[in-house]
């Protein structure tokens, strides 16, 4: 019995797409009356309900679809089901959102075209997360080894470290087409209909792409998904000329490290930012214009992250202060920016660098989406939609069949989070309700070492609390207990738990450390599972291991209640 | 050598020494009374909180957090502040009663040893004086916000770590002109960490802005490709990336298959020393004793614990006694400091490193206690707990190479004392006697280095004389 399960088990797990027949053998080979030992079981119903990794999603349809039609659904992406619409959805935009929908509509057996305009991969790819990170690996390391000291207690003599620039660019823009073509790839193979222009919506279930003008093309889709994400933002006054005064879209080239860069806004990319350049040996100036660096971050979190990231480092900054205008470097002149008061609007003086790096955020880029067609006015640029990312047109009314998902809703700027957003609306459109549960998303910040988040701030959750009437403690464990940061030599690091003792609910948790970006999600799914403290604590973890100041942190909780209590629904804001 | 590293420093020793003893060291932790040279009208009633020196190569803390909050009561002996020095956080406890008035370095800034960051009053009626005085000092306090111009505060003397030059650093000189002065980031951050003014620096950087390089000239450090040199403890020069590109320092030529090993800590703070006795004009005189009678007598005394390091040390001392120009010091080339006690520190190579166990009051302890500290010092050292008053109190020093069979070699004074009696290897000697007749006898050469500003060659011939006299007739120091 023992023999025959993990066989079948083994012949069926490492099929991958490509291989239906294969796939429908091995289980039709079992018996139907066999059913799988305990554990491997939840495994397969988990990966079914929640599918969203590109491995194991076709092993897991057959579970209730008949196995021939699962394999036509790949081979020509679907018929348009009934209605006469060519298609079943289409997306308009193929970032990371619109990417994470059309996979997921694939799954569901649906018809799917994804409209670009520019380049498949949107911001995260081309512009964003993606290249970024490949500036953030060299320069982390390039920061390792000029750290003398954090070298020498490794035992370790690095003589003069220096980097190519060029190199250091080239990594980041290989990394960018190698992800965008595995993207490509991907929804290619699934059938994707990649359609090339921009999209404009000329009303309910219709609309036009192309290059503009008589050549457009006109379709049909019974529901549509807006995923057109963003744009940086750049505040009235700042002349960006992409030499000396740049945006994070010219900033990623690296087409130069000046001596001396200032940064306008400090948030998650003007930090990572300061992280590079001051690695590559740029000093650097921040112009924030609230009280504090980092706002958006728990303030214990920025408080020590400022200790860590800004103050050793060759950086210093203004805070409660605007950039009111910003003149490239010409004639001979250095890059001026004039400051006010944040709040009397009153002069601040000028600061005189080489290069200023506007990062003060992202706008959404909706413009020429014919939301006018169907009565929609967007706020602020932003594409105003319910909790089930459902379009709400100018009367407050939902439009129809008509989705907007990531940045363009304006709700969480976050690539994964767009993603989640497109799964989400395409379980609604294929017959299932689901609400995304925004409190359950990580954020991260790619600094070194990293910060990341899930949940309520500190602050957040104290209002909240307030207002619910319920109490909330606090707990946290540091890096410099933990083994493996120690072997390390990274024992620089605070993990907080936000919670409600009385349910043992997690209501936050943030982390500053080494490897904290992956370090988060264990939080993050327990807040999307419902899972709550006094279970999660009994989790086992390996030694020695950063996840263990997770583990830690969980155990620190004085939760009141002892007993697993049914685990919560978790509830979608 | 007198300043040599000590690595660790234990928290628990570091206060309790610094209460029995609060006034050795003036970079400690203490709450002066100002000295009103600015504000002549505050008198002892309002206080300021200092950075203290939690270790010997501390240049500058980071307050990790204040346990109080202004307008809190505190009494002596209470914790006020988490410092972050180079190697660890600690508390910190006042030594007065008081209200603290106002808080001048917020949490997570740096400031240097020796400033003020924050302000004690006495009665709840001078906070609002103290608060006055608060905030014209966090103008100049580590924030990078506005300098506040009306501050026309004295030029900055740069070897004085008193509040009031400490503060001067960041204002602007030219109060019609607010930031005009235009200097960058780490330029700024330097200028702090080493009192300089930057509204007299003239820029040499693009646009005429003050570079760090500007800084660290008017400072006085020659821009090494690697600036850790300079500053090895500060936290903030090794965190920072020396993002100076190698710049081809000197000329060496490159041998190939060279491996270069950085300096150790200790090792730059000898380097650093070493370097600095360059500025010292030196003489060396020498003298040959004879050490038969020594030798005797230390085998006698060895069964008891006695050491030859604690026979030499014990002699000299004795001759400092006689001769205390020889015990003096020269602070600011215009002066004699004579000092009151007879510290003689022993150089002793450890770990490739060197240090300097200073045995206190030499001269008053005899044979056996020396011997009993001696021994103490070198297993603190081997151990590295040696407390910074034991390695940098010596006011002379003996180097002894003579065990290696070295008969006579050449030693350098350590910046902040006067002399250092370097001893070569005792060895069987054919002498002539003033009747011509030869005898084999054992003979050290003993030369000694000064600092000829204060102790001339007369100085050190009268003392070397009494020195031998003390070797060559060692029961004295049985007594």
């Amino acid at each position: 019995m023992q023999a025959s399960i993990s066989l079948s088990l083994s012949s069926s797990s490492p099929i991958t797409r490509s291989d239906c027949t294969a796939v429908a053998n091995a289980y039709l080979c079992t018996p139907r009356s066999l059913r799988f030992c305990g554990l491997r079981r939840e495994v397969f119903e988990s990966k079914s309900l929640n599918s969203f990794s590109v491995s194991t999603r076709l092993v897991s349809c057959p579970r209730d679809s008949s196995f021939k039609k699962v394999c036509a659904a790949l081979q020509s992406n679907g018929t348009p089901s009934k209605g006469g619409f060519d298609y079943d959805l289409v997306i308009i935009g193929a970032g990371v959102g619109g990417h994470g929908a059309a996979l997921h509509a694939v799954e569901k057996g649906l018809k799917t075209a994804i409209l670009e305009g520019d380049v498949v991969g949107g911001t995260c790819v081309n512009r964003g997360c993606v290249p970024s990170k490949a500036l953030l690996a060299a320069s982390g390391r390039m920061r390792e080894l000029q750290n003398e000291h954090h070298m020498k207690s490794f035992g370790l003599q690095v003589a003069a470290a220096g980097y190519d620039r060029q190199g250091v660019a080239d990594h980041a823009n290989n990394l960018a087409s190698k992800i965008r073509s595995n993207l490509t790839n991907s929804m290619k193979a699934l059938g994707v209909d990649i359609l090339t222009g921009t999209g404009t919506i000329l009303g309910p279930q219709k609309l036009k792409y192309g290059k503009g003008g008589s050549g457009d093309t006109v379709i049909t889709a019974k529901d549509i998904i807006i995923a057109t994400g963003s744009v940086p933002l750049v505040p009235k006054g700042i002349e960006v000329d992409g030499k000396s005064v740049i945006t994070s879209d010219h900033a990623l080239k690296l087409e130069f490290v000046p001596e001396w860069i200032a940064i306008v806004g400090s948030g998650y990319i003007g930090l990572e930012f300061s992280d590079v350049y001051t690695a590559l040996g740029s000093e650097v100036t921040f112009i924030e214009a609230l009280d504090q660096l980092m706002p958006g971050f728990d303030p214990e979190i920025g408080k020590l992250a400022q200790r860590v990231l800004i103050n050793p480092r060759k950086i210093d900054y203004h805070t409660g202060v605007f950039a009111s205008k910003i003149t490239p470097a010409k004639d001979g002149k250095p890059v001026i920016i004039e400051l006010i008061d944040a709040k009397t609007k009153e002069p601040k003086g000028t600061v005189e660098v080489d290069a200023a790096l506007i990062a003060t955020g992202r706008a959404p880029f909706t413009q020429g989406l014919g939301l006018e067609n169907i009565n929609v006015q967007t706020q602020r640029g932003f594409v105003p939609v319910d909790e089930r990312m459902r379009v709400i047109d100018a009367n407050g009314k939902l439009v129809p069949h008509l989705f907007c998902i990531g940045d363009a809703n304006g709700k969480m700027m976050l690539a994964h989070a767009a993603s989640a957003q497109g799964i989400s609306v395409v379980e609604q459109v294929s017959g299932k309700d689901h609400v995304l549960n925004h409190l359950s998303i990580p954020a991260a910040c790619f600094t070194h070492p990293e910060i990341s988040m899930v949940g309520l701030t500190e602050p957040q959750a104290r209002e909240k609390a307030e207002k619910e009437g319920f109490e909330v403690s606090i707990t946290k464990t540091s890096f410099k207990a933990n083994t493996k940061a120690l072997a390390e030599n990274e024992g620089e690091g605070l993990a907080k738990l936000i919670y409600r003792p009385d349910t043992g609910e997690i209501l936050g948790v943030h982390i500053f450390g080494l490897h904290a970006a992956d370090l988060i999600h264990e939080a993050s799914n327990a807040i999307a599972m419902g899972t709550h403290i006094q279970d999660i604590k009994y989790a086992v973890h390996a030694h020695p291991t950063l996840s263990e100041v997770l583990d830690e942190l969980f155990k620190s909780a004085k939760v009141k209640v002892n007993s697993s209590s049914p685990v919560v629904q978790p509830v979608a804001v | 050598m007198a300043s040599l590293l000590q690595s660790r420093t234990p928290s628990l020793s570091f206060s309790s020494s610094l209460c029995s003893t609060p006034v050795i060291r003036p970079s400690a932790f203490l709450l002066k009374p100002r000295s009103g040279s600015r504000i002549p009208v505050v008198r002892a009633k309002i206080r300021e909180i200092f950075m203290p020196a939690l270790s010997s190569t501390m240049t500058e803390g980071k307050i990790v957090s204040w346990i109080k909050s202004e307008g809190d009561v505190l009494s002596k002996g209470e914790s006020v502040v988490v410092v972050e020095s180079d190697k660890a956080d600690m508390d910190v406890e006042t030594f007065y009663d008081g209200i603290l008035a106002a808080i001048v370095v917020n949490e997570g800034e740096t400031a240097p040893v020796g400033t003020a960051i924050g302000i004690l009053a006495e009665t709840e009626d001078e906070i609002s004086e103290a608060k006055a005085k608060a905030t014209s000092q966090s103008s100049s306090a580590p924030a990078p916000s506005a300098p506040n111009v009306e501050e026309s505060s004295p030029a900055p003397k740069v070897d004085a770590p008193s509040p009031a030059v400490a503060a001067a650093p960041a204002p602007t000189s030219a109060p019609s002109t607010p930031g005009k002065v235009v200097a960058t980031p780490y330029a700024k951050k330097l200028a702090k960490q080493h009192k300089v003014d930057i509204g007299k620096l003239v820029g040499t950087g693009p646009f005429g802005r003050i570079t760090p390089e500007d800084v660290e000239k008017a400072a006085g450090i020659t821009p090494a490709p690697k600036s850790n040199v300079a500053v090895p403890p500060a936290p903030a020069a090794s965190a920072a990336p020396a993002a100076v590109p190698p710049k081809a320092p000197a000329s060496f030529p490159e041998i190939p298959g060279s491996t270069v090993v950085p300096f150790t800590t200790m090792q730059a703070a000898v380097s650093k020393n070493m370097v600095e006795s360059l500025s010292v004009p030196t003489f060396r005189v020498g003298y040959p004793i004879a050490t038969d009678a020594l030798d005797a007598l230390y085998e006698k005394v060895k069964p008891k614990g006695v050491t030859m390091t604690a026979l030499l040390a014990k002699a000299a001392a004795m001759a400092l006694a006689q001769h205390p120009v020889v015990n003096t010091t020269c602070k600011d080339g215009k002066s004699f400091t004579y000092n009151s006690s007879i510290n003689i520190a022993v150089a002793v190579a450890i770990n490739g490193g060197l240090i300097t166990p200073v045995l206190q009051d030499a001269d008053k302890l005899d044979l056996y206690l020396l011997s009993q500290k001696w021994k103490e010092l070198v297993e603190k050292a081997r151990a590295k707990q040696l407390q910074p008053n034991e390695y940098n109190s010596g006011t002379f020093t003996l180097s002894n190479l003579g065990m290696f069979g070295v008969d006579r070699f050449d030693a350098i004074l350590p910046p902040g004392q006067g002399a250092i009696m370097a001893v070569g290897a005792s060895k069987p000697t054919v002498i002539a006697d003033k009747d011509g007749f030869f005898s084999v006898k054992n003979k050290m050469l003993v030369n000694v280095t000064a600092d000829h500003r204060i102790i001339y060659g007369a100085d050190l011939a009268a003392f070397l004389q009494t020195f031998s006299k003390i070797i060559e007739n060692p029961e004295s120091l049985t007594m």
